[in-house]
């Protein structure tokens, strides 16, 4: 279970502090697929990167199985279970995408294992194993690799950030599949996805709604779900494969 | 039977992969002398009459066969300067690997300034591998100044992969090509320097033959203080295409110095050269953070995958 307390995060600009993250309470339970929805710079982005450790939080703490986490290092959060789906996947010249994931799952692997990864997030395992994960890659590849990289580190808390965003000829169908499979697998695990795409909400047990850095509404799908059905929040299908991407 | 000691056999591991004498033609230097020598019957190793090097001959139409030549130097002090000559004959494709690892553990600088000059044939094909090291702790200098030039006849084609990973204190390598019509040159550079340690490495290529071809990637690392050069220049003398990159990372207080050079003497001349250098970015490293790797073991897989 995580918890976040009393969370805030701001960053200094021209004009004075900018927060962020105000006074973020909340709780993820175990076994469950929970959806941070809400506006362009509403934050989500922000609180995926401190759950995950790449930001630190100005106060305010944050608790994995009622440890506080708040002041561990994104290698520490890892080694207890937090994986991370970055939006925007990074490049790296010269490691070929079994290293990669040889690397998320901790341990020697064989080809065959990396290939179920790649598998399931429908990519011909022959034709990418050997590939660098660089710009030869197109977007919606190196998104897919990316999804793969956190299956293969089998996370007890998985975190994906618009993960349907820029997933071309791949459907949301198979995205679906994923999720369902990682909670299958991974015994009490939970997933926390960042989306508008109203696909994606309909899959949550939870969904929380972040605006202006603050909570401003969270429950069960079937109490939140019905307010934000066209709202500019909840996008739907069509509008979001035609590269609808959250930048904050 | 050739005798070696250990630190021989490591560094001869290290720079030719070479667990025991190789197969086909070589001929393996230690100290300054020959420890053995094989010819085959397409490729004949000869020494020069004054012992500073080797002519290598092989025969037109040579197929499949390769020449190890590793020099090992691993007495302080030694400084010595070896020419190598290549006769690749027409038609042929061959493996050449050569190599050179030094183990200095005294005070005395060691150094070896190797002399390669490649005669590669019509239609020929060969791959040149060269691995330079360094190892031992003592004092004195490892020193490594290989020149390589290459003459290219008609359709002939090359491929020099030649890496510097570890343990040179100073190197100045100086590569020269020139290309007659329809030759194609491939060049792969992975260099990495630490501590105080310098390389430059200067290429001057020359593309002189209609249809000829360059494409010289060098890929570069400059930790600790050391300091890196990379000056390349390519003649375009014909109608021709010819591309160089330099990709460097700087670490801790490196520091590197890319020069780009092309020139085009012939309005059919197509031109490319690309540099950037940088250190590692900060969302690589978290990348590899959130799969559970620390900080320096990112960094060091970053570096072993970018030198791959």
């Amino acid at each position: 279970m995580l918890e976040l307390k009393n969370v805030s995060f701001g960053v200094d600009g021209n004009d004075g502090g900018k927060e962020i993250i105000r006074d973020v309470s909340l709780t993820l339970p175990d076994d469950k697929l929970v959806v941070i929805t809400g506006p362009n710079g509403g934050g989500k982005s922000t609180l995926a990167r401190l759950i995950v450790g790449i930001e630190k939080p100005v106060s305010g703490n944050i608790y994995l199985d009622g440890e506080d986490i708040t002041e561990m290092s994104i290698t520490e959060r890892a080694g207890r279970g937090i994986g991370y789906a970055f939006q925007q996947p990074v490049r790296f010249k010269g490691i070929e995408v079994f290293d990669l994931i040889r690397l998320a799952t901790g341990k020697k692997i064989s080809s065959a294992d990396a290939c179920e990864y790649l598998s399931a997030v429908g990519l011909c395992a022959r034709d990418y194993i050997k590939r660098e994960v660089n710009s030869s890659l197109s977007g919606g590849e190196l998104k897919r690799i990316e999804i793969a990289t956190v299956l293969a580190k089998q996370p007890r808390l998985a975190i994906f950030d618009e993960p349907e965003a820029g997933i071309d000829l791949w459907s949301f169908g198979n995205l679906i599949d994923v999720f369902a499979g990682m909670r299958r697998k991974i015994k009490g695990s939970s997933i926390l996805i960042i989306s508008h795409q109203e696909r994606i909400l309909n899959i949550a047990d939870e969904i929380i709604v972040l605006k202006d850095g603050r909570v401003s509404a969270k429950g069960s799908r079937e109490e939140i779900l019905p307010e934000l059905i066209n709202t500019s929040v909840a996008v739907g299908y069509c509008n979001g494969v035609k590269g609808e991407t959250a930048d904050d | 039977m050739i005798e070696m000691d250990e630190i021989q056999k490591r560094i001869l591991k290290e720079v030719a992969d070479l667990h025991d004498v190789p197969e086909g033609a070589y001929n393996i230097r230690a100290n300054g002398k020959s420890l053995g020598r094989e010819s085959t019957e397409n490729i004949e190793i000869i020494p020069r009459d004054t012992g500073d090097g080797l002519t290598i001959r092989i025969k037109p139409g040579t197929k499949r066969e390769s020449v190890h030549i590793p020099v090992v130097l691993s007495e302080s002090g030694l400084k010595e300067t070896v020419y190598n000559d290549f006769y690749i004959g027409e038609g042929s494709d061959v493996v050449i690997v050569a190599g050179c690892g030094i183990d200095n553990c005294g005070v005395q600088d060691s150094q070896h300034d190797g002399i390669h000059r490649f005669f590669v044939g019509q239609g020929a094909r060969v791959k040149y591998v060269e691995k330079h090291y360094g190892s031992g702790d003592g004092r004195g200098k490892r020193i490594l100044n290989p020149v390589t030039e290459i003459y290219m006849e008609e359709g002939s084609s090359a491929e020099l992969e030649m890496v510097q990973i570890k343990g040179v204190d100073d190197t100045n390598r100086v590569t020269k090509a020139e290309l007659k019509a329809g030759a194609g040159l491939v060049v792969r550079e992975r260099l990495m320097t630490h501590d105080e340690q310098k390389a430059i490495s200067t290429y001057s290529i020359d593309l002189n033959g209609e249809g000829s071809n360059a494409d010289l990637v060098s890929r570069s690392v400059a930790r600790g203080s050391s300091y890196q050069k990379f000056d390349a220049v390519i003649n375009g003398n014909a109608p021709c295409s010819g591309h160089t990159e330099c990709d460097a990372i700087i670490m801790d207080r490196g520091r590197i110095l890319a020069v780009p050079g092309l020139k085009a003497n012939d309005v059919d001349a197509s031109l490319v050269h690309e540099a950037a250098i940088g250190k590692i970015a900060g969302d690589q490293i978290i990348k590899l953070m959130t799969l559970g790797l620390s900080e320096e073991e990112a960094e060091e897989q970053i570096i072993n995958g970018f030198l791959k």
